[in-house]
């Protein structure tokens, strides 16, 4: 059994060419096979999955059939999952079963999806490695001895290894593209507010937004519809109407496409990622996009204002994890400020504390118009840049990122230079835009990833450009190992 | 001389049926951590939603106090750890809270005085830490948090504990008006923190001490007058006040220090990023300003013009909503005089009400009881002292006026025969005094009225006894 794609699969089940409980099975045993190497799964759901699988099966057989019956898939453990252990990689809440169900987790699960486990990730979402999740981390699929990115590192890693077909993941600063890019495979950060935020546990919450990872555009079309529309339960989420994304990427309206290529993105590549990237826009020029040369002139600042934005708000967010209702408690607690303190230290890893210190101290009294208020005027002046930039083209192109993915402890005690991988991602979290990583070639083996940006609400543009070079390249099809 | 220097921040709860953000019940009293939602417990993930509601009440009570309404106003997040406070941070406003600018008149023996609003804005109750139920465990009761609050924030303009007084019960019987807060002092629905300071009159104001959470009129009162007490002693001595909070504690009627474990920090504010600033337009402003009832001036006027209340009494009922409810009760069904009722009210019924400690809405004594009683001494059925008799027996859970008159047997005589031939039989007894009288002693009017008196158990009625009297000596 050997799908290439969700949209193969959700027909084969339509079809009744394979049971969804065959199919679930094979990819669980694909999971137990490869997993104790990759280490992508926090909690495999087996039992879970195998009951929703059957009963799925009565539904086909009785021809209900849900926009995404059958499907398996793999949950980044972001997001609360009930009666579910969600860690969000974290020894603070290794203990912790959610009460109740995300709203991307109810949606898909609504839409017919078996959800095969939940997925590794930096613990809280914080990092570019998934290094920092007390869970161990997660190996690249294309050479083990190579990080998959973070912080959705797990989910990455399963679809890359095609131990899964399609999964969930979370961007911040580019906790999808990034991870996508390192593992060669297409990763979707719609825009701030296209997915409900309920019910994923909260890193930045101005910042965060929920994604998937797929092989291909059409699989990420398919599924960022079932996914997208307003919540009442977040505040944050958009009424914009939810096309449909896949009938979009396939009708044939001949589209012209004005592409942007920010100077600021590719003045410092190296010479490896910089051929990968002009072979693309090659393609793309080939697909009839026009290419102009666009300035994002405050490109240079997004990491230091986005160092500043997400630890302030996670420093707040991250306060309820107090050891009082829920999560690790300290048993060295003697009274209230021990138990806080105690908890709190034993709980958190290296990483999560060092980014609530730096928020902490952003937001203090003194140095909150220094750095939390100064940051968003920088946010603004980023914002504004890609307002300019898309009067004059209709997407934005670059690399994902500067360079294929490190080894495994290369980076752990640098954060600056941790911090600076995310140079070409932060931007579009800032700004709120959405923006897809899909795989554009190879260095050393090591594959690398074409970023599109998109101006607000228009997914289905960069899907739909996204399909336009994969029907002209063969990267996304290539797995590792093979 | 010292001159006081006071300003109050007071809590109000609104009065909505669910929380400021989640969906669970704000009913006071339920079993504990039952009407807390996984967003009041603060899950990870979980998300606020405002509660319009809430919006609209706090709207209200800015147009009650002539203040500004902020088109646009935004959630902040004020951080601080504590048990009772899940999400380890508060939402509350802080740069562009909802009203701002108001203001609030009033009144000290007749002379208007003006109290200005720096702002009220709306924020999230925390939950309740219990720390007397056990040993060596506190206990925490989440069914609080997240329950709508405004805060309303005076300015620095009141000069002594009755001004203070006077402002928090206007402001009391203002939300009680708009019926955006029960004001129930005893659940904590409404309570205030008091700042207060020293000063030479017109010196810059002094170091001032917040006095927190205090929960009745009359602990206000007296821990304002502690609190200059004692501030005065300081700097009489040469010493100099520092700058604090503290506790008011009723048993031992005295301020003192909270512990600095207690106090505030730096709260880190900054806007919450999981809520969208609150936008108003004016148009709903507007509609909002033509819901608002009778406010405590206008009730005012209203009893000085149309009832010819006296300024006191007039003042006293329109700053208790629930005072003023029965009174316009009251005389919606009686005919007597307006001031009468007032009268009977304010100085028979709130004696009995603050004797037992028990509030006027809630005693079993309604407004129809008293329209009775007051029509029935105008008719001459009852004197003013019997009512007051009757008052006592309804209080005590007899609830049928007709059939305490009947089985105390001290339903007035106004017949004029019955008491023409009551009173034709007593002159008849007593000739030498009936010809003093017509001499000119005029005292022994009382006389005559006594004696028949004690001949009807005094159950005759005395105007219409001395209309009968008058009448007969004067044949």
């Amino acid at each position: 059994m050997n799908f290439k794609s969700v949209k193969e699969i959700l027909t084969a089940i339509k079809n009744k060419d394979v049971s969804v409980i065959e199919l679930t099975s094979n990819y669980l045993d694909k999971i137990k096979e490869r997993d104790d190497e990759l280490n992508c799964f926090i909690t495999l759901t087996e039992e879970l999955a195998l009951n929703k699988a059957r009963k799925i099966d009565e539904e086909i057989a009785k021809n209900k059939v849900r926009a995404l019956s059958g499907l398996p898939i793999a949950q980044k453990d972001i997001f609360c999952t009930k009666n579910i252990k969600t860690s969000c990689g974290s020894k603070m809440l290794d203990n912790f079963v959610s009460p109740y169900n995300a709203t991307v987790i109810e949606k898909l699960n609504n839409a017919g999806t078996i959800m095969l486990g939940k997925t590794n990730m930096d613990e809280f979402a914080m990092g570019s490695s998934n290094e920092t999740s007390f869970y161990g981390p997660v190996k690249n699929p294309w050479d083990t001895e190579y990080v998959p990115g973070g912080s959705s590192g797990g989910s990455a890693s399963a679809v890359a290894a095609r131990i899964s077909p399609c999964s969930t993941g979370t961007d911040t600063g580019g906790s999808i593209r990034q991870p996508a890019s390192l593992c060669g495979i297409c990763g979707l950060k719609p825009t701030y507010g296209r997915v409900s935020r309920y019910g994923m546990i909260a890193f930045a919450s101005s910042l965060d937004q929920a994604g998937i990872f797929t092989t291909d555009a059409l699989d990420a079309a398919i599924l960022l519809k079932e996914m997208s529309g307003y919540d009442e339960k977040d505040s944050t989420s958009s009424s914009v109407e939810v096309p449909d994304y896949h009938s979009y990427c396939l009708s044939d309206t001949n589209h012209k496409y004005t592409v942007g290529i920010p100077e600021e993105f590719v003045k410092d590549l190296n010479d490896d990622v910089k051929k990968v990237f002009y072979d693309s826009v090659k393609v793309l020029e080939k697909v009839g996009c026009k290419i102009k040369t666009i300035n994002l002139k405050y490109t240079s600042l997004g990491v230091s204002a986005y160092q500043v934005v997400a630890p302030a708000e996670c420093s707040s967010n991250l306060s309820r994890f107090d050891g009082v209702r829920y999560g690790h408690r300290s048993d060295n607690s003697s009274d209230l400020e021990n138990l806080y303190r105690e908890s709190r230290s034993e709980g958190f890893g290296k990483e999560v504390k060092r980014r609530i210190l730096v928020g902490t101290y952003a937001l203090s009294a003194g140095y909150y118009d220094a750095y939390y208020l100064k940051a968003q005027k920088v946010r603004n002046l980023i914002a504004n840049d890609f307002k300019d930039a898309f009067d004059q083209v209709d997407l934005i192109i670059g690399p994902t990122t500067p360079d294929k993915a490190f080894k495994i402890g290369e980076k752990m005690n640098d954060p600056i230079a941790m911090y600076l991988s995310d140079v070409y991602t932060v931007s579009t979290n800032l700004a709120g835009l959405p923006a897809m990583s899909i795989p554009m070639g190879f260095k050393e083996n090591m594959p690398l990833g074409l970023q599109i940006i998109g101006n607000h609400f228009d997914e289905k543009n960069i899907l739909k450009i996204s399909h336009l070079y994969q029907q002209e390249t063969d990267w996304h099809k290539r797995e590792p190992g093979k | 001389m010292w001159e006081t220097v006071i300003g109050l921040e007071i809590h109000v709860q609104l009065s909505t049926e669910s929380k400021l953000f989640s969906s669970a019940s704000t009913d006071f009293g339920a079993d504990q951590n039952t009407q807390a939602s996984v967003i009041d417990l603060a899950m990870p993930g979980v998300l606020p939603v405002l509660n319009k509601n809430a919006v609209d009440m706090a709207v209200k009570f800015g147009l009650a106090v002539d203040a500004k309404i902020a088109r646009k106003s935004i959630f902040a997040r004020k951080n601080y750890f504590y048990p009772d406070l899940p999400k380890g941070y508060q939402i509350s406003q802080y740069e562009l809270p909802i009203v701002f600018d108001g203001k609030l008149d009033i009144y000290i023996d007749g002379t208007k005085k003006s109290v200005g609003i720096t702002r009220a804005h709306l924020e999230e109750d925390a939950g309740k830490s219990i720390h007397d139920l056990y040993e060596d465990e506190s206990a925490i009761d989440l069914n609080r948090a997240g329950t709508p609050l405004i805060e309303i924030v005076s300015e620095p303009d009141m000069r002594s504990s009755r001004e203070a007084v006077t402002y928090l019960k206007k402001i009391h019987s203002i939300v009680k008006s708009l019926g955006i807060s029960d004001g129930n002092m005893q659940e904590g629905s409404f309570r205030c923190d008091a700042n207060i300071s020293l000063r030479k009159p017109g010196d810059e104001f002094g170091t001032r001490a917040e006095i927190k959470n205090i929960n009745s009129f009359k602990f206000v009162e007296s821990a304002i007058n502690y609190e200059a007490i004692r501030q005065r002693d300081i700097l009489e001595s040469g010493e100099s006040v520092i700058q604090e909070t503290r506790l008011y504690d009723p048993k031992k009627d005295e301020t003192r220090p909270m512990r600095s474990k207690e106090e505030a920090n730096d709260y880190r504010y900054f806007p919450d990023p999981d809520l969208l600033p609150v936008e108003i337009s004016q148009e709903k402003i507007d509609k909002i300003k033509l819901t608002l009832p009778e406010l405590p001036d206008d009730k005012k006027d209203r009893y000085k013009n149309n009832y010819g209340l006296k300024e006191d009494d007039a003042e006293i009922l329109s700053l208790n909503s629930n005072l003023s409810t029965f009174f316009d009760e009251s005389i919606k069904e009686s005919d007597s005089n307006p001031q009468l009722v007032a009268n009977f009210i304010l100085s028979e019924l709130v004696g009995l009400c603050n004797k037992h400690n028990i509030d006027i809405s809630v005693a079993t004594i309604k407004p129809s009881h008293i329209s009775q009683l007051m029509n029935y001494i105008d008719q001459g059925k009852i004197s003013s002292k019997q009512a007051k008799d009757i008052l006592n027996e309804l209080w005590a859970g007899k609830l049928d006026i007709d059939e305490i008159i009947r089985s105390k047997n001290i339903e007035q005589v106004s017949d004029t025969e019955i008491l023409m031939k009551e009173a034709q039989k007593i002159l008849e007894k007593h000739p030498k005094e009936v010809q003093d009288y017509k001499n000119g002693k005029d005292k022994l009017m009382g006389f005559f009225v006594g004696q028949i008196m004690k001949e009807m158990k005094g159950k005759a009625n005395p105007k219409v006894l001395n209309e009968v009297l008058n009448k007969l000596l004067k044949e």
